[in-house]
């Protein structure tokens, strides 16, 4: 193995979230308006002088603005990627402003089914409008537009982060220099859209019988089932194996695995914090996501207003969105004629590897957005 | 630059939709970027080639050459260059017959297993060759598919590729003017322009 290739000491510090009100309102892609919105975002790095560094974070599933270093001196986890944002990280601190909100719909601080509805002077809750990646583009260019940041060096995400820096480079071509798109997808299959239903159907099968389980609401179900997906057997198989907790396995008498206390932690942890609608919001953004969809499905017509320059990433044992969903999108940027790096990255770590500090992939997405802050510098 | 890569920059012309396959560093790509304004990708399995190619600005594709080359359309682009690569793939031929399909000309460069150093070392010597245009020992080869000019000109006969341009160099590459079954003794590496033929 290769030494890290970020000090993963070095950290952002204390950081401090910021509300930004935009009272002019939205008009969502379902039709539906909301009169006004807040988002909740996290800056790390200095803006330059012109204005021109700014790099945007976009924060998939059960993501957030709190992406890099910590709220206060006693927090114990740092934000969900301070092992890649930071002074010498590959998303360079020193080089870059990056941008971390909060989407809309979400449950961490941004407007959202946990928000007083204007009309009804309770919470939205189920209620709150459809959302689609589309939206959440729309409202990030609002945020921008609020930071007086005009154009972004560079929007990255991973997975349905990815999808939103994809629709970014289709929808503001003159607002954004790179998109990164990490494990990502231009739209679902089957089978992911299926492991979307599962979870929703989970989530609502609290409210039809009320029989919810104290220990684990359905919540906690649908990310039981999300987390077995964002891994890769090889993994779960290193992690665990078959190795018991409790129990004794030779009369099979109340027996449970690592396995299975590890989900069920995973479960009711997540559960306690995260919102049930924002998880069902969420899942159908993603499941709508489907840019072609304008061009009868002709991904390298779609992509031809763009002007972004595309570095796209995968990992090898990802089958949410495995590598050649990645190269579907590849495959259609190098018809349409667009700049494109692609990158394979060997990993047994399933879909998570995205949030890992694989050394090569690191070293790859360091090495891309080196080349474009030197860009910036000259 | 690699002065074999200067000899293929030769055969492109300006404003070309260029294809790589092989890139290794991404020198030729951004040469021709530079002085010949084409839109090039690369395709290159090598991490560290990768790398090199992300730094110089180069578009570059991960992809094993040995996995086929169904991604890429009929007639994408207007010239494939393959340098250097066609003796280590598993299925030269069928390669071969993709990169006609991706475009409408080819250029291929490939060391000349027919040098007369090689013949010596095997002949006099009883010995695995290896000289300057192939440096390893037979166990550490990566080439798996070597051959002569020789061979490499009936193999297009029998696929009915056409060879629109060929060129032999010496070591020092500079190029041989020689009457081709000379040049399959003293070239080291052959530059063949390949188009579909009729």
């Amino acid at each position: 193995m290769n030494a890290p290739v970020s000090d993963t000491h070095a950290s952002v510090g204390i950081v401090e979230p910021k509300l930004q009100e935009l009272d002019q309102g939205v008009t969502l892609q379902c039709g539906e308006v909301l009169p006004r919105l807040e988002l909740i975002y996290e800056t790390y790095g200095d803006l330059n002088q012109d204005r021109s560094n700014a790099v945007l974070i976009c924060h998939a599933l059960s993501g957030h603005h709190h992406a890099a270093g910590f709220h206060n001196e006693t927090e114990t986890r740092p934000g969900w990627w301070d092992n890649c944002i930071g002074p010498g990280k590959p998303i360079d601190t020193n080089r870059f402003h990056v941008v971390s909100l909060n989407n809309l719909g979400g449950c961490h601080g941004s407007t959202g089914p946990r928000s007083i509805d204007p009309n009804t002077g309770k919470p939205y809750g189920e209620k709150f409008p459809t959302v689609t990646v589309k939206d959440w583009v729309k409202t990030q260019a609002m945020l921008a537009d609020a930071l007086n940041i005009e154009r972004f060096a560079a929007v990255i995400g991973g997975s349905l982060g990815g999808m939103q820096a994809l629709q970014w480079a289709i929808d503001y071509p003159d607002r954004i220099g790179h998109a990164v798109l990490i494990a990502c997808a231009p739209k679902l299959s089957a089978q992911n859209i299926a492991f979307n239903e599962i979870a929703r159907l989970a989530i609502k099968m609290d409210s039809v019988d009320g029989s919810s389980d104290e220990m684990l609401p359905g919540l906690g179900l649908a990310r039981m089932i999300g987390h077995v997906t964002y891994l890769s057997d090889d993994s779960m198989g290193t992690k665990f194996g078959r190795e018991v907790k409790s129990g004794d396995i030779e009369q099979g008498r109340d027996v449970q695995f690592q396995v299975e206390s590890y989900l069920h932690y995973q479960g009711s942890r997540f559960a306690q914090t995260f919102d049930p609608n924002t998880y069902v919001l969420v899942t159908r953004a993603l499941d709508y996501f489907d840019p072609a969809i304008e061009h009868n499905d002709n991904l390298v017509e779609t992509l031809q207003p763009a002007t972004a320059k595309f570095l796209v990433i995968s990992f090898s044992s990802d089958w949410r969105f495995s590598p050649e969903r990645s190269d579907e999108i590849v495959d259609a940027l190098v018809a349409a004629g667009k700049s494109t790096v692609s990158a394979n990255i060997v990993s047994n770590m399933g879909h998570d590897s995205f949030l890992m500090d694989i050394p090569r992939y690191f070293t790859v997405l360091k090495t891309y957005l080196a080349s474009v802050a030197d860009e910036l510098d000259t | 630059m690699r002065v074999d890569l200067r000899h293929v920059a030769d055969f492109i012309d300006d404003n070309a939709r260029v294809l790589d396959l092989g890139c290794g560093d991404g020198e030729l790509l951004e040469y021709l970027q530079q002085s010949k304004s084409i839109r090039g990708y690369g395709v290159e399995r090598d991490q560290d080639a990768i790398e090199s190619c992300i730094q110089r600005g180069v578009n570059v594709i991960e992809h094993d050459l040995n996995s086929g080359l169904d991604r890429f359309p009929d007639d994408s682009f207007d010239i494939v260059v393959m340098t250097e690569t066609l003796q280590a793939l598993e299925s030269p031929r069928n390669l071969l017959r993709e990169l006609l399909r991706i475009a409408n000309r080819c250029i291929v460069s490939f060391p000349n297993f027919g040098h007369w150093r090689c013949r010596f070392q095997l002949l006099f010597r009883g010995r695995m060759p290896v000289a300057e245009h192939l440096p390893h020992a037979w166990y550490n080869t990566p080439n798996i598919h070597l051959c002569t000019f020789r061979d490499f000109d009936e193999m297009c006969q029998l696929e009915g590729f056409e060879v629109v341009e060929r060129s032999v160099v010496d070591p020092k590459y500079r190029k041989l003017t020689t009457k081709s079954a000379l040049s399959n003794l003293f070239g080291t590496t052959g530059f063949y322009v390949l188009g579909r033929g009729k």
